[in-house]
């Protein structure tokens, strides 16, 4: 019966051992900026129990791909080459407007656009933790992830990458109470800062004055000030304008046009000067399906 | 000897991917602390194998995988696993509504270490939503124990 009997120091000093040590990785990893490369390799360390924690639901897919009946697959593919015509019709009439302003800002002597180059990664897991809202994405340093990229999915933009993984990386939310983007209201070209509020369906706009027009149902999105975003993704919609005069500001809140609570398939930006293997421009894309046109 | 304490590493392991398994939003809230409770039960169980410093190590590596700062749920961890160390022979000879009793106080500090590290690392405003785990631990606390104790006794853990 001498199992409890500890051997080495006693239960006290060793708490205070592991209090000690934890507070100093707290204020070192605060105030210290070269231990995050030492960060991001212990959480390449770490993401063997990440992928075993995504394990089940990638079965649960990989099964329903595989015993989803053949009847249904059919729909589903005539539901997708319905949506790509329409899409494609879209498109055409989007690229003649890119032609032509492009042709403007010639005339303009201001800088053309240039395209993004895009990766599609899929998110990992999802942080249950209140006070931050961050996701974890299956692309890393070996795709030519970087730190403070841009990160948007279908409907609009989603957050910025915090740290970067050998295989994974993890992205901060636009909705984190951490979080900042600069914005441009649609309507107005009012520009302002959309913060996160820790709540996943709201942002809120900062130093809004009373003279500022900005009304509910208005469209917010990205400034391409601060150099992080791309200038033009979606961001949200105005939901509510409260002008309270004896208050210094409006308080104007956002919903963003994400639905950061069911993420799947999120794209990764770079910059034509970035580009990374892989990674394709919408002009590339336009090629590519043109040779697999001519193919049939 | 050393074969049979493998299967406290492999709850451990089980803990932390369960503790990081994507759930739906609304279920996120209430996900259990399955690390703290398994940690908990070898600590009551078996206090010369699973102390503070092994608390300490799955607090660090659940830092990592949540992407809070190193150290967060080292500290957060670790306390409540010394008050069990300290009180192992207490623990094992109560009642099951008196274990439950000390569990749910248990889960308590350690969510209110890991707000108090936060806020004092990141500004951050308190919400009674924090204590929603505690309630889903304290039902999930009899299962475990009853299953760990099968664990042990089967496998002649020591």
């Amino acid at each position: 019966m001498n199992d409890f009997f500890l051997r080495g120091p006693s239960l006290q000093s060793r708490l205070i051992i592991v209090l000690v040590v934890s507070a100093l990785a707290i204020v070192v990893e605060a105030r210290v900026n070269q231990v995050k490369s030492l960060r991001a390799y212990l959480t390449s360390f770490v993401s063997p129990v990440q992928y075993l924690a995504d394990m089940p639901g990638e079965v649960l897919n990989w099964s329903a791909h595989r015993f989803s009946s053949r009847q249904r697959m059919l729909e589903e593919n005539d539901k997708l080459t319905t949506q790509l015509t329409l899409l494609n019709g879209e498109l055409q009439r989007l690229d003649a407007l890119k032609f032509e302003n492009n042709n403007l800002r010639q005339l303009l002597a201001a800088p053309v656009k240039r395209d993004m180059y895009k990766i599609v990664a899929e998110l990992m897991s999802l942080d249950n933790n209140p006070y931050s809202h961050q996701i974890v994405i299956d692309k890393g340093g070996m795709n030519s992830v970087y730190s403070g990229q841009a990160v948007i999915d279908s409907t609009g933009i989603i957050g910025q990458i915090l740290e970067v993984g050998t295989t994974n990386s993890r992205v901060l939310l636009i909705t984190d109470t951490s979080h900042a983007i600069p914005v441009r209201v649609g309507r107005t070209n009012f520009m302002s800062i959309a913060v996160g509020t820790g709540d996943y369906f709201e942002l809120q706009l900062q130093h809004v004055p009373h003279s500022a027009d900005v009304r509910e149902g208005d469209l917010i999105s990205s400034s391409g000030l601060g150099n992080v975003f791309p200038k033009g993704y979606p961001v949200g919609t105005v939901k509510t304008v409260i002008s309270d005069e004896s208050q210094p500001f409006k308080q104007v809140l956002v919903t963003p046009s994400a639905n950061m609570g069911r993420l799947k398939f999120l794209l990764l930006l770079w910059t034509a000067d970035k580009k990374p293997e892989g990674a394709i421009s919408s002009t590339e894309l336009k090629m590519l399906q043109r040779t697999l046109n001519e193919g049939e | 000897m050393r074969a049979n304490s493998s299967i406290i590493y492999l709850t451990i392991l089980v803990a932390l991917v369960l503790q990081i398994i994507p759930m739906p939003t609304g279920v996120d809230a209430y996900r259990p602390d399955w690390l703290l409770i398994i940690l908990c039960y070898w600590g009551m169980a078996l206090p010369n194998r699973v102390s503070v410093g092994v608390a300490a190590i799955c607090g660090f590596i659940l830092d990592l995988l949540y992407g809070t700062a190193l150290g967060v749920h080292s500290i957060a961890l670790a306390i409540p696993i010394f008050i069990v160390n300290a009180n192992c022979q207490k623990l094992r000879n109560q009642s099951m509504i008196q274990q439950v009793i000390a569990i749910m106080l248990l889960s308590i500090v350690h969510h209110l270490c890991i707000f108090w590290v936060q806020y004092w690392v990141v500004s951050l405003e308190f919400r009674w939503s924090l204590f929603w785990p505690t309630l889903s631990t304290i039902i999930l606390w009899p299962w475990i124990f009853w299953l760990l104790r099968k664990l042990r006794r089967q496998f002649n853990v020591a």
